[in-house]
């Protein structure tokens, strides 16, 4: 024991007490700490500083006009510290004539001190008091606190409804406080005063659920209704990364494109130029020379350059492996027209078609062509190119594109759930500050206007 | 540390003083107030009840405060329209005195600053610079003098109203000033966790572990 002083007279121990108002049995769960306590029987608000529990106020309500989600005695652990929920209050707005409310719950730690949790439509935030004041902008839009740029969001005048328990402070129903909200997803920073001095708290979004978990409450936490005003964006703290591996992932696919271009041999293997002459009638089908296709399975490009002048030929192809006799049947036209009407010169089509044949094994292979054409048309030249191993550039094109679709709609996914949360806010929309969200919400924003206007 | 002993001129109990610096202590078995004039005590007065404390803190508590240990060797509490607080007096390894403010269970340790210009009066929201520090008047309380407790490095006792002004700053850097002398006196520190103290010798209470 310390030689310095008397000994303490005791442990502090929860204090039992009854109502001055109506003789119900009280309990004081903060020990000392407590200033107010509020009967749950009579709704007399006590003086807890006061040995005698002088009644500072009535107020009207049924018992179960407003039961907390969180009993009142309940304990449970935040951020590792064990905490009991000894307050209670119901906080509401007035917002072009519509009430809103949230719930405000006490939680008390003997050694720790006090921390709060707030609730609205299913939303939770976990709160405490600031020990440092945030620095707050010259027009008050933005206040910064430990390097963090925080955004205002609202300012309401909000009425104590309801209470129950224990308070740290003087509270009465029907008292008011503005109280000011600054975002930063998922944290808030808020001012409250209710005269001169100003509190200011941080709050950070919390799950339903782990408070259901740690306070071990009956059933399931109800789900959250819309978007918060902190919530986290499921999508907003993924975006950027995702944006940052699609980037890592093109820049891979455009060298791997490169080493494409420049290990893939794009060997001319045949070429040979053939003249059908339409008038013959009679079956046209011919085969060409054997070509050889060497190395690896892989890509096959035939190129028909034709003569078509305001007409057209039509080819029936077949590649054909002469060991395996398997065959690539394919059909091509050529054709080209053009001309001169009221718009001036026109045209369509052109005189050369490419085709490419994905995954021919190697081997020795000869061409079946067949053409047909206007019969009247008479003699057509064409030239028939065959490319083996050609990098493939709309091959690229299409992965890339694979690759942006999810980081896409991830970035869209993302922009209407701050849409959701600032149509809530004092503004109705979210705030316009240069970011790339900003930026690409108001371009959506500007079409929507012009989609409205229309 | 030598520890000067004395008796307590009111009841002849042994008062021993655990800091050389102590101008102040209280008599554990009388109550006495006793002021120390050299060698011999002096009673100025006698402490009423106190109120139940609900602080974790008591005298005795040990703790560290930037890689300083300190002990609590005195308290002075104050009672406002909101409950009561406890300014714990401290000293450290190395001889200084300090105090823990346990408001609500809230904490702060500060330490008395000499040689600061003070404002006879303040209004919320003005600002102070005090070792290139910016402080910003945050709370004004009307708070009287309750009663005394162990050592104290001054004489601290019969106050009636006092009023107090805290002071906070974009750091967790925190300044009090104490107008309960003239002129008032200045005591700045910072905003702490209670764990970050690691405080031993504390009090337990039914039903925490």
């Amino acid at each position: 024991m310390s030689t310095s002083g008397p000994a303490p007279a005791g442990a502090p121990q929860v204090k039992s007490l009854n109502c001055p108002g109506c003789g119900a049995t009280l309990t004081v769960r903060s020990f000392g700490n407590a200033v107010t306590v509020i009967c749950e029987s009579c709704h007399s608000v006590l003086d807890a500083q006061d040995p005698a529990l002088r009644i500072l106020q009535q107020f009207h309500a049924s018992t179960d006009e407003d039961p907390p989600l969180i009993p009142l005695g309940s304990r449970g652990s935040i951020r590792g510290v064990l905490y009991e929920a000894i307050g209670f209050q119901r906080r509401t707005i007035q917002v072009e004539g519509i009430s809103y409310s949230w719930h405000e719950y006490v939680l008390f730690n003997p050694t720790k001190g006090f921390r709060y949790l707030t609730e609205y439509d299913g939303h939770w935030n976990d709160v405490s008091i600031l020990r440092a004041l945030p620095e707050l902008s010259a027009g008050g839009a933005t206040l910064k606190y430990l390097g963090e740029t925080y955004r205002h969001f609202q300012t309401v005048d909000a009425a104590t409804a309801f209470v129950l328990g224990e308070f740290p402070w003087q509270i009465r129903v029907g008292e008011i406080a503005r109280v000011s909200d600054f975002i930063s997803p998922p944290r808030v920073i808020s001012s409250e005063g209710s005269g001169e001095e100003v509190t200011w708290s941080i709050g950070e979004y919390i799950a339903g659920r782990d408070i259901w978990k740690t306070f071990k409450l009956q059933g399931e936490a109800p789900a959250p209704i819309g978007v918060y005003e902190n919530q986290p964006s499921p999508m907003s703290s993924n975006v950027k990364k995702v944006w940052a591996l699609t980037g890592v992932f093109l820049i891979a696919l455009l060298a791997v494109a490169v080493g494409a271009y420049w290990m893939e041999s794009d060997e001319q293997v045949f070429e040979q130029t053939f003249e059908f002459n339409t008038g013959a009638g009679g079956e046209g089908s011919f085969v060409t020379d054997v070509f050889q296709l060497k190395g690896r399975t892989s890509d096959v490009e035939l190129t028909t350059n034709a003569s078509v002048d305001n007409d057209w030929i039509y080819l029936n192809y077949a590649l054909i492996d002469q060991d395996t006799g398997h065959a690539y049947d394919f059909g091509r036209e050529v054709s080209y027209y053009h001309g001169y009407d009221s718009d001036g010169s026109w045209s369509e089509g052109g005189t050369t078609n490419t085709v490419t044949i994905p995954s021919v094994p190697p081997g020795n292979y000869y061409l079946r062509i067949e053409p047909e054409s206007d019969p009247n048309r008479g003699l057509v030249r064409y030239a028939v190119t065959v490319k083996r191993d050609v990098p493939q550039a709309s091959f690229f094109g299409l992965a890339a594109l694979a690759l942006l679709l999810p980081a896409g709609l991830m970035t869209w996914r993302s922009l209407n759930f701050e849409h959701l949360r600032w149509a809530e806010s004092d503004y109705g929309s979210a705030p316009s500050d240069g970011s790339l969200l900003s930026t690409v919400e108001s371009i959506t924003d500007t079409f929507k206007g012009s989609e409205d206007g229309e | 540390m030598t520890q000067p002993t004395a008796n307590c001129p009111n009841c002849g109990a042994k008062v021993v003083f655990r800091w050389s610096g102590s101008v102040q202590t209280v008599c554990e078995f009388c109550k006495s107030i006793l002021i120390r004039t050299d060698l011999n005590l002096e009673k100025v007065g006698k402490v009423a009840d106190l109120p139940p404390s609900s602080s974790p803190v008591q005298l005795g508590a040990e703790g560290i405060f930037r890689k300083r240990s300190f002990v609590v060797m005195g308290r002075i509490i104050y009672e406002y329209d909101q409950g009561n607080w406890n300014e714990w007096h401290f000293v450290t390894n190395d001889g200084a005195s300090g105090w823990l403010s346990d408001a609500q269970l809230n904490y702060a340790v500060t330490f008395a600053a000499q040689g600061q210009t003070l404002p006879r009066e303040c209004k919320i929201g003005q600002q102070y610079t005090w070792n290139g520090q910016a402080y910003v008047v945050s709370t004004i309380t009307k708070a009287h003098y309750c009663g005394v407790e162990g050592e104290l490095p001054f004489q601290y006792w019969d106050k009636s109203d006092v009023v107090f002004v805290d002071l906070m700053s974009q750091s967790e850097k925190f300044a009090t000033i104490d107008y309960s002398e003239d002129p008032p006196l200045l005591f700045l520190g910072e905003s702490v966790e209670f764990e970050d103290l690691k405080l031993k010798n504390l009090r337990s209470f039914e039903g925490w572990s």
